[in-house]
């Protein structure tokens, strides 16, 4: 075979295969979920942030409007920081609040945005003041015990 | 006094040898490393290995990924429906192929359709006296057989893992959304949803890539010490087939427990 030749095949080869890693990292990564579209950051804290991670998505009305960027811990507040990268084509008012949802029973943790009545508008850097944490299972079901338990106890003490 | 001395001497000596083994190893990539420059200045070699050891492998690498994606979709569907997920089938298929059987797979079907011939190739070069004779006329076999071999194969290996983990994606789609009759849109959406480009798909290349220079290495090691003769090319053969998927194998822990713990 040639030399012409041979470098056709090997060419051929290594387009394949450059091909495989962009059909994996399109169709079957979530590189296609990179947006590119110009951001802005503004920052929220929860008592709880239960399961969020980095790069988790920030929905309103659940259309994806952002990211998270980055989960810190506030050691003089004694809550999470966390960061969000909002995309500019969406503007929110400064009474916005966030909560820290499930998707479905068991899937990931996401943060919705729930938009206020202000006329004001979040820009970068500015904090989101009303935050309602994650709901964690085990607390739930605390609760939900402690409270049956007072009742019972409620109804058996008239006996006295 | 004597029946106490020799098992612990036979010891000894065992222990030297494999440390010897493996110096002598390291020395061989060291020495391959360090006369790559013949790469730039001759890429014609270089791209004739990859022709050799890819494109022949391709055959049978995309095959045998079309139906490892078939049985993974298959096996799949078969825990998942008893969860009621089948919309997982993708995200499954997807995230076994691209952060195990593929790179895994590949590297072994590579050790035994590329890295035998390898072998054979340099042990029978080896035996007919051709790198004797090469040396003969000052040129360095080193740099003529064995760099351009090496890197054939370490860049054939990552292309034969990718092209795998494409064809086993297509297999379980095959399966789960042709033949069972799963929605495809949530098959690729979950799959998405779930398959990180960092964390899953570059360190499944990252794993290939190990994996090419580990089996390429073997390979090339066994045959430029094989004995020259019929007997000795066979049992260089069979140890690059077995040294090469015991190597895999352990790697593929280790670089497991470093990426993904």
């Amino acid at each position: 075979m040639t030399r012409e030749k041979t470098d056709f095949w090997v060419g051929l080869f290594v387009l394949l295969g450059i091909i495989a890693l962009v059909f994996l990292a399109l169709r079957a990564g979530n590189l296609s979920s990179f947006s590119f579209a110009p951001t802005y950051q503004v920052q929220a804290r929860f008592d709880n942030i239960g399961g969020l991670k980095v790069r988790a998505p920030v929905k309103s009305s659940g259309v994806v409007v952002g990211r998270v960027a980055a989960v810190a811990f506030d050691n003089k507040r004694y809550q999470a920081l966390v960061t969000l990268d909002l995309q500019k084509q969406y503007q929110f008012d400064d009474e916005t609040s966030a909560s820290i949802l499930t998707s479905g029973l068991l899937g990931e943790q996401y943060v919705g945005l729930t938009p206020g009545g202000s006329d004001k508008m979040l820009a970068q850097g500015s904090k989101i003041k009303y935050t309602q944490s994650a709901i964690v299972l085990e607390e739930l079901i605390s609760k939900f015990l402690y409270s049956t338990a007072s009742k019972q106890g409620n109804s058996s003490t008239p006996a006295k | 006094m004597t029946t106490l001395v020799k098992p612990i001497t036979s010891l000894g000596r065992a222990v030297r040898l494999r440390i010897t083994g493996l110096g002598e190893f390291a020395r061989f990539l060291a020495t391959i490393l360090a006369r790559s420059g013949l790469v730039f200045r001759r890429p014609g070699l270089v791209s004739q290995q990859i022709h050799f050891i890819g494109n022949y492998s391709l055959l049978i690498i995309a095959v045998s990924g079309l139906f490892v994606g078939f049985v993974l979709g298959l096996q799949g569907y078969y825990t998942l429906n008893r969860y009621g997920s089948e919309e997982a089938l993708g995200l499954l298929v997807a995230l076994s192929l691209t952060r195990e059987l593929g790179p895994v797979v590949t590297a072994l079907l590579f050790a035994g359709r590329a890295g035998t011939s390898l072998t054979a190739e340099i042990g029978l070069m080896k035996a007919g006296e051709q790198i004797s004779a090469m040396e003969v006329m000052a040129v360095d076999p080193f740099r003529r057989v064995l760099v351009p071999r090496f890197w054939g194969g370490v860049i054939a290996m990552p292309i034969l893992a990718a092209v795998f983990s494409m064809v086993g994606i297509i297999g379980g789609w095959v399966v789960g959304v042709l033949l069972i009759g799963i929605d495809p849109g949530a098959f690729w959406s979950q799959m998405q949803n779930g398959v990180d480009v960092f964390n899953d798909i570059a360190n499944g290349v990252l794993k290939s890539v190990v994996f090419g220079v580990a089996v390429t290495l073997i390979a090339l090691y066994e045959g430029w010490n094989a004995k020259p003769t019929p007997e000795g090319v066979a049992r260089a053969t069979t140890r690059t087939v077995v040294n090469g998927a015991l190597v895999v194998l352990g790697l593929d822990f280790l670089l497991t427990a470093l990426m993904f713990s």
